[in-house]
């Protein structure tokens, strides 16, 4: 019994290390820090880059300036992070309900090479309407990605398959095509959709 | 001897209550909120997310998981660093302290499927071994929600 307690503080003491690892964490190195400065994406005006979209379309940045826009990052073989996002996003413009055709909301893939647009037609088919999904050549993702500051590289999984660590955030831009915001990863919606409307209403006071 | 029966009850009732059976296996361990999203084929891996609670009076450690629906099935870490990047990891082993309970959830902790072996259904469900250290295995019944599910309720 003695020993059962012991063991007992042992992991309350394993515990509050792991939660002050954990907070440390948080403030340096996750959610809680600072954004790093010099790294925000360049006006889609500067931008230079040539994809298509989910229904054969050729896009480009310039497709996007006139609206405002949410751009996000991500591959439709990512089983976490990126069907957490779309549907986050998809609920975000569910609340926005009406005000949501007035904006751009692109699904970059960073896997062009699983990614077809086939691939893309049927993945972003499951969430909102709104969403449209872009792919095309390597170089050109690579081009995009650099202009939106975003980064992604490949990481081999047993068995010779890969998968992509890539930014997650939510990007915001007005309708003249500046940079506005990020929504980080995971951010409750209570913020994120303020966000968004924000950012519509500066485009709309803007011109 | 009181103990046990109590544990027994104690997880009979969650058994019931929160439809997420335990089948089999260790009996301090409590399932709650299982669920995966749909798969689109089985070329992508799977992803599912639960509450595991540990009951009883000493630390449990989650060493793998079991399942005929994937060749591969392991549990993953999430995380995203200072610049937005977010990556994923095998989590290794898993420690829950006596009374204490792990969260499986989108961002963060995940059963990943790798190697599907048929695709996942919508409205279809799985039976998930989870492997513990002292070689004990708990049976949990895993619900397929839609790929733009957000949480157990859907
Ligand atoms: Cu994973």
């Amino acid at each position: 019994m003695r020993r059962r307690r012991i063991l007992g503080y042992g992991a309350a003491c394993i515990g509050a290390a792991a939660l002050m690892l954990f907070v440390g964490w948080w403030q340096v190195d996750g959610p809680g820090a600072p954004e790093p400065a010099g790294q925000l994406p360049i006006p889609l005006s500067a931008m230079d880059f040539s994809l298509t979209d989910h229904k054969d379309n050729k896009v480009g940045p310039g497709t996007l300036v006139g609206r405002p826009t949410m751009v996000f990052f991500g591959f439709t073989h990512c089983p976490d992070v990126c069907p957490t996002t779309l549907s986050d996003i998809s609920g975000w413009l569910d609340d926005l309900g009406q005000e949501a055709e007035e904006l751009n909301v692109v699904f970059i893939t960073v896997d062009p090479e699983r990614d077809t647009v086939k691939a893309m037609a049927e993945y972003v088919g499951y969430f909102h309407p709104g969403i449209r999904g872009w792919t095309g050549e390597e170089e050109e993702i690579a081009k995009a990605a650099n202009g939106f500051r975003a980064r992604y590289w490949q990481v081999p999984t047993e068995g010779g398959d890969y998968t992509l660590n890539h930014t997650s955030s939510v990007f915001l831009f007005d309708a003249e095509g500046h940079f506005v915001s990020t929504i980080d990863y995971h951010e409750p919606r209570e913020f994120a959709v303020p966000k968004i409307q924000r950012t519509m209403k500066e485009t709309g006071e803007a011109s | 001897m009181k103990n046990m029966i109590k544990n027994s009850l104690v997880t009979l009732v969650m058994a019931i209550s929160f439809a997420v059976p335990v089948l089999a296996g260790s009996e301090d361990v409590v399932v709650e909120d299982a669920w995966s999203r749909a798969s689109i084929g089985m070329s992508r891996p799977g992803a599912a997310y639960m509450t595991i609670r540990n009951t009883g009076d000493e630390a449990i450690i989650l060493t793998g998981l079991r399942t005929d629906l994937a060749m591969m099935p392991e549990i993953h870490q999430t995380s995203t660093n200072a610049e937005g990047v977010s990556s994923m990891a095998p989590a290794g082993e898993i420690k829950i302290a006596a009374g204490g309970e792990v969260a499986l959830e989108p961002g963060g902790l995940h059963a990943m499927l790798m190697r599907l072996q048929r695709p996942m259904t919508e409205g279809e469900s799985f039976l998930l071994n989870l492997v513990f250290s002292d070689g004990s295995e708990v049976m949990i019944e895993v619900p397929i929600l839609g790929i733009a599910a957000r949480g157990p309720e859907g």
